[in-house]
């Protein structure tokens, strides 16, 4: 069992997300009494009798006056068997960009909302975003179930449509999990409540702590882009030659057969190093150092892959773009792209397609792509890259859209995916 | 395997964890940027900070310099350790002061003596005099909730100053380090650890820490419900009596705004039992001008600092 989890939280405005994240750190006792002694305060300004868990996670004061969160938060709270790194993400309809930051590391998204309500628009879209990032697994959270006398009925309905809109997402069955909650007061949080007989299921913090996380497949392939190399040149080290990089995919040992990308020249892994010192084996996630059999022409950018089973090197290729500028993307736009350590030139030649994650149907050829939609797009790089289908391999299948002009950051991408790979999206009829 | 050995598992694959993603920060800086530089304090998340770097780039010397913003109101110790760290491991020392800004008259000395929000001018100098491009701080997102939002990699403009609504959505680990002439990347590799992963990780790695982060024996007295020190930045006033107590520091910075607690830890185990048990985070307990006012960590990043 891992014992770091990566969970981004994300809901409407008011459903209770920040109550319900306080809840979280409140329950596991990650809130020290000088924290609560400043929430108890304010609470009491504010005419409230309890102490205002949301308050805990509410940052700046800017946030704090407008009532809203107004960009990614991360929490930290730990049980004795799991640590949890959690990105808070806004609900306000205008940042799902948010989400996707939040998301692109999560190995699983809880998704709040009011009992009363049920899921709305930004339920679905929020779940449309998560499951393209391939956030492997979901939690409903049915917040305010005590404002709905704890009715099972209603949170059946609730439970039964979210889980018919994850299908059609792509979720397996067993990937996802509604559970009623009272982030206020505390049901089903971290104590089994009383209230809701009828819920045999976890709560949400025993459903967190023992929840698989999904390994990274130990027969995937090996991809390590190269960020530095490591050339001492000191009398105990005058020859050392060593390529530094995080594994994105797969692992790595010595006498492995390998290919540097996008040369292409064939070599043998000869150590792993570490300060630590050397590793009969490395997997996915960790920061190496590779020394390889043959003096090569290696710098930065470069790609080292299983010499079996490497990615395809080209300079074009469609990928889905989370678009996270209010700056409008249109055919023809130059851009440069960053993916593993490479940043490369590119232009748009094509909107393909805008996916409309609130009805999961595709728009063709749209003329423009504005903040916060999801398109597919045909791209020309001014160089070749390695690069794996997202779906596929995760870490060499994304990259980020750069502005030349301002250096801003515009957009999520994903090499290869197709929105069709969600089930249930209908495509466009042929005319 | 019974529960002890899980969690014990447990802790030793989170710490792994956050390893390889402060390397993989360390490595992405290294080979974008131009001149990189480590704000360094003797504190321990600076000690820790340098602890990684070196193990990102081993066996080659650290890439990059030290800056130290020296207040003038040190602890002996801390600057011992940092003369002692910086002969080490052979690296370059930077030294911005904010007595030498004092004494030519750039900056005042408060009424309170309090010289931690004056460390802002002196650094935004020394980054931009020695054309600093990336400046790695030791800054973790648990610390207080204005931190919770920093990203990574944060864009400080011309002016060294943080703009919450400039800031780069940061995704999986791709980072974007781009910057107009001038402005410069503060660069937070510690961002996901939280006090207790820094303290396991000191043990793990015996990395050697200042004297004073341990019990010891110290003549303090009582402001504002904190223990302060006797030292060239004033105090104790005349109302104020002294006590000799065996104290320890959870934080060091500014000597006249940095509080000790009584403790009698004087192993790093003995600390990490502390710090599980203690009731008060570690700005609370110990860090005066954090309580000044409920956002005056939100002020003071907006203005540059740290």
């Amino acid at each position: 069992m891992s014992s770091l989890l990566r969970l981004a939280t994300a809901g409407s405005v008011d459903d209770g997300k920040s109550t319900l994240v306080g809840r979280l750190l409140y329950d596991t006792k990650s809130v020290l009494a000088d924290q609560l002694d400043a929430i108890e305060r304010a609470s009491v300004d504010k005419g409230m009798t309890t102490p205002d868990l949301s308050l805990l996670v509410d940052g700046l004061r800017s946030e704090r006056e407008q009532g809203i969160t107004i960009d990614v938060a991360y929490r930290y709270f730990a049980t004795p068997n799991r640590s949890f790194v959690l990105a808070d993400t806004p609900g306000h309809v205008q940042y799902t960009r948010n989400t996707v930051t939040g998301a692109s590391t999560a190995q699983l998204g809880v998704l709040l909302v009011d009992a009363r309500n049920g899921v709305v628009e930004q339920t679905r879209r929020h779940a449309a975003v998560l499951a393209m990032l391939g956030v492997p697994r979901l939690v409903l959270a049915v917040n305010k179930v005590d404002l709905i006398d704890y009715d099972e009925a209603a949170f059946t309905v609730i439970a039964k449509e979210f889980a018919a809109h994850a299908t059609s997402l792509g979720y397996a069955e067993g990937t996802v999990l509604a559970i009623p909650v009272s982030a206020l007061q505390g049901d089903n949080v971290a104590t089994k409540s009383e209230n809701t007989p009828w819920y045999s299921g976890p709560t949400l913090l025993e459903h967190l702590e023992e929840v698989p996380v999904a390994p990274d497949p130990h027969e995937a392939p090996f991809r390590m882009p190269v960020q530095y190399v490591i050339r001492p040149r000191t009398p105990e080290y005058p020859d050392y030659r060593g390529y530094a990089g995080q594994i994105a995919a797969g692992t790595v040992r010595p006498g492995d057969e390998v290919v540097v990308l996008p040369q292409g020249l064939k070599s043998t892994v000869e150590s792993v190093d570490t300060a630590d010192g050397s590793l009969d084996e490395a997997g996915t996630g960790k920061s190496i150092t590779v020394v390889l059999s043959d003096d090569l022409d290696i710098t930065r950018g470069d790609v080292i892959a299983a010499a079996d089973n490497a990615p395809k090197v080209t300079d074009e290729f469609t990928a889905a773009l989370c678009w996270l500028s209010s700056k409008q993307l249109e055919p023809g736009a130059r851009v440069l792209v960053k993916q593993g350590t490479r940043t490369v030139q590119a232009m748009v030649e094509e909107l393909n397609a805008r996916f409309d994650e609130q009805t999961l149907s595709i728009v063709d050829a749209p003329e423009k792509l504005e903040l916060n939609e999801i398109g597919n797009v045909s791209l020309r790089l001014a160089e070749q890259l390695p690069v794996d289908d997202y779906t596929v391999s995760p870490r060499t299948g994304a990259f980020i859209v750069i502005d030349p002009k301002d250096g801003d950051t515009l957009a999520a991408g994903l090499v290869g995916h197709r929105f069709s790979q969600l089930k249930g999206v209908t495509e466009p009829e042929v005319a | 395997m019974t529960t002890l050995e899980a969690a014990a598992d447990a802790a030793r694959d989170n710490l792994a964890a956050l390893e390889s993603e402060a390397i993989h920060i360390f490595r992405e800086v290294a080979g974008e940027f131009d001149r990189p530089v480590i704000l360094f304090s003797g504190g321990k998340d600076s000690t820790l900070l340098l602890h990684l770097a070196i193990k990102a780039f081993w066996p080659a010397p650290v890439p990059f310099p030290l800056l130290h913003v020296d207040t003038g109101h040190n602890f002996d110790e801390v600057i011992a350790f940092r003369d002692h760290v910086v002969e080490k491991y052979g690296l370059r020392l930077v030294v911005a002061s904010v007595q030498d800004y004092i004494d030519d008259g750039r900056l005042v000395e408060r009424a309170d003596g309090t010289r931690n929000p004056l460390q802002t001018q002196p650094l935004l100098d020394a980054i931009a005099d020695n054309k600093f491009d990336a400046v790695f701080g030791g800054g973790r997102r648990d610390e207080e909730r204005a931190r919770a939002k920093e990203r990574i990699f944060s864009l400080r403009s011309a002016f060294g100053q943080w703009d919450p609504r400039r800031q780069r959505p940061e995704l999986w680990n791709l980072y974007n380090g781009r910057h107009r002439p001038g402005e410069h990347v503060r660069v937070f590799p510690l961002s996901n650890f939280t006090e207790a992963d820094v303290w396991n990780y000191i043990a793990r790695e015996q990395v050697e820490l200042p004297s004073i982060y341990y019990a010891h024996q110290r003549k303090v007295y009582s402001r504002d419900g904190m223990w302060l020190t006797e030292g060239p930045w004033g105090g104790p006033r005349a109302d104020e009596e002294v006590h000799e107590l065996t104290v320890r520091y959870r934080t060091v910075g500014d000597g006249s705004c940095t509080g000790a607690v009584e403790s009698t830890a004087s192993t790093v185990e003995e600390v990490i039992a502390e710090v599980q048990a203690s009731r008060l985070t570690e700005r609370g307990a110990t860090r005066a001008d954090d309580r000044m006012s409920e956002a005056a960590m939100e002020d003071r990043k907006r203005e540059g600092y740290f």
